[in-house]
């Protein structure tokens, strides 16, 4: 029986989100070449794209992409059974003084983006890292705040929240699940 | 999965994941910083009994880079050499609480009997003549980076295979990744009914290796000539040797390492571009991560967070 969906975002809303996070980053960083962009994949890498897209757009200038696959910087990911598919991590511009926007779709409890923050720093030191995210669900386990959200999600633990991206589900869209209909 | 003891315990979905992670821990090794953290706190306990430039560095290196403390064990100069039993020296070292022990030994089955005596995860670098797992899980890593698939591939493994371990753990993970394989030496160097025990096709000639898309030629031990079992290394070299005049164009050609030049393979062979055993050495490590990680990740498994009923007026509340 599928569990109850409420739409919390639908595909414009969710285009216009990610235009108005573009512009706050322009706000507050008008170089594009002290600036750069990193997706956490899968559906991170897939937004941080489409933003360096409208800055590209905005700024009339290309800004540095990345991706980070954070499994092997996790805390706790079980192999047992499978296990995640790990994808590629890119990150081939130097981050000496630039500017890291680490992109997320959903913040939750934040060990991911402490994983992030822990993997960008093997790949070298840049000046400032900052936070962008879709979703932010509440529910911090680690002292980490984001710099740019789209939409803040008061949730229940039980919740869950779901992203969908045209590139991998189809379409746009953020939707909860109640896990458990009462 | 706990241990990597024989390719007997992979299927192909296992064989596949372990590549695949192999290539990304390929990207780890061309940053500056070649490490990630994801097997901090572990122990890796490398315990060879044998000789191994190879993978005992390959090992040690792949523990490294998951951040895990590596300790090396050699039995020349250990208490081995004043008697102590394998069983012993396991259950001495046990004591160290290894999270995972390494082992290479001159004895088939050792691996296997090392996994009743300890908690700690085994994994297979060698065990006498029976299996080379990792060894195989890197040359199909090796395959599929240049052929992309093995599906209906033709590989023929040339040379020594009643001694070789290599050969056995090779046969069987080709054969599962969709390849068909042909076992080629002299008689003598040929397991007897070795189509019956392992799935390949047996030949006592290079008559129809052109057929071969890969050449996999094992090392031909100069001990092995002193036991009779060839007349002599040069007769060897002329009726099995892969050279420039056996080889087509389009073949691959690979060894496990170290190579005889001049005997098993001409040394124009070796250096040609169709020769990837370079490519089979720098796999070693990444291949031997993706082991480790497998085996070792999630052994730790945390428990999941107690959900704990929150006020509403808190839920969700940005901080």
């Amino acid at each position: 029986m599928p569990h109850p969906q409420k739409v919390v975002l639908d595909g414009d809303a969710m285009r216009r989100t990610l235009v108005r996070i573009a512009h706050e980053i322009v706000e507050k960083h008008g170089e594009p070449d002290r600036l750069a962009i990193v997706g956490i994949h899968r559906r991170g890498a897939v937004l941080a794209a489409r933003l360096q897209r409208l800055l590209a757009d905005l700024l009339d200038a290309d800004v540095p992409l990345g991706e980070l696959d954070i499994s092997f910087y996790r805390d706790d990911v079980a192999t047992r059974d499978g296990g995640p598919v790990i994808l590629a991590s890119k990150i081939d511009f130097p981050m000496e003084g630039r500017s890291v926007v680490i992109v997320d779709d959903v913040l939750f409890t934040g060990r991911t983006v402490r994983a992030a923050i822990e993997a960008l720093f093997d790949y070298g030191r840049p000046a400032r890292v900052q936070l962008a995210v879709l979703a932010d669900r509440g529910h911090r386990e680690l002292p980490i705040r984001p710099d740019y959200v789209g939409k803040n999600l008061p949730t229940a633990r039980s919740e869950r929240v779901n992203v969908a991206v045209e590139e991998l589900d189809g379409h746009d869209g953020v939707t909860i699940t109640t896990e458990d209909p009462s | 999965m706990k241990h990597l003891l024989s390719i007997h315990d992979l299927d192909r979905a296992a064989i596949e994941r372990i590549c695949d992670r192999a290539a990304s821990f390929a990207e780890v090794g061309d940053r500056e910083i070649k490490k990630v953290p994801a097997l901090r706190g572990r122990t890796v306990l490398n315990l060879f009994y044998e000789a191994s430039t190879r993978t005992r560095s390959s090992f040690e290196l792949a523990a490294k880079r998951l951040s895990a403390d590596v300790v090396n064990f050699a039995a020349s100069g250990s208490s081995v050499e004043k008697g102590e039993s394998l069983k012993d020296t396991v259950l001495t070292l046990s004591s160290h609480k290894p999270d995972a022990i390494v082992i290479r030994t001159p004895w088939a089955g050792s691996a296997d009997l090392v996994s009743g005596w300890t908690d700690a995860s085994i994994v297979n670098a060698g065990d006498g003549k029976r299996e080379h797992p990792t060894q195989a899980l890197l040359d199909v890593y090796t395959l599929r980076r240049r052929l992309g698939s093995l599906d209906g591939r033709r590989i023929w493994i040339v040379g020594d295979v009643l001694h070789s371990r290599v050969a056995r753990s090779n046969i069987l993970a080709f054969a599962k990744m969709g390849a068909q394989v042909t076992v080629c030496g002299p008689p003598t160097l040929l397991p007897r009914d070795i189509e019956d025990a392992l799935p390949c096709a047996v030949s006592y000639t290079l008559a129809g290796i052109e057929e071969a898309d890969v050449i996999y030629a094992l090392r031909m031990q100069n001990e092995r000539m002193h036991d009779s079992y060839v007349p002599s290394l040069r007769e060897y070299a002329a009726q099995y040797q892969i050279n420039a005049r056996r080889l087509d164009p389009q073949q691959i050609v690979m060894h496990p390492g170290p190579v005889n030049r001049g005997v098993e393979l001409s040394g124009e062979v070796v250096d040609s571009p169709q020769a990837v055993i370079t490519m089979q050495v720098e796999a070693g490590v990444v291949v031997r991560m993706a082991v480790l990680y497998e085996v070792l990740a999630g052994s730790r498994a945390p428990q999941p967070p107690e959900v704990a009923p929150v006020p509403s007026t808190q839920q969700g509340v940005a901080s």
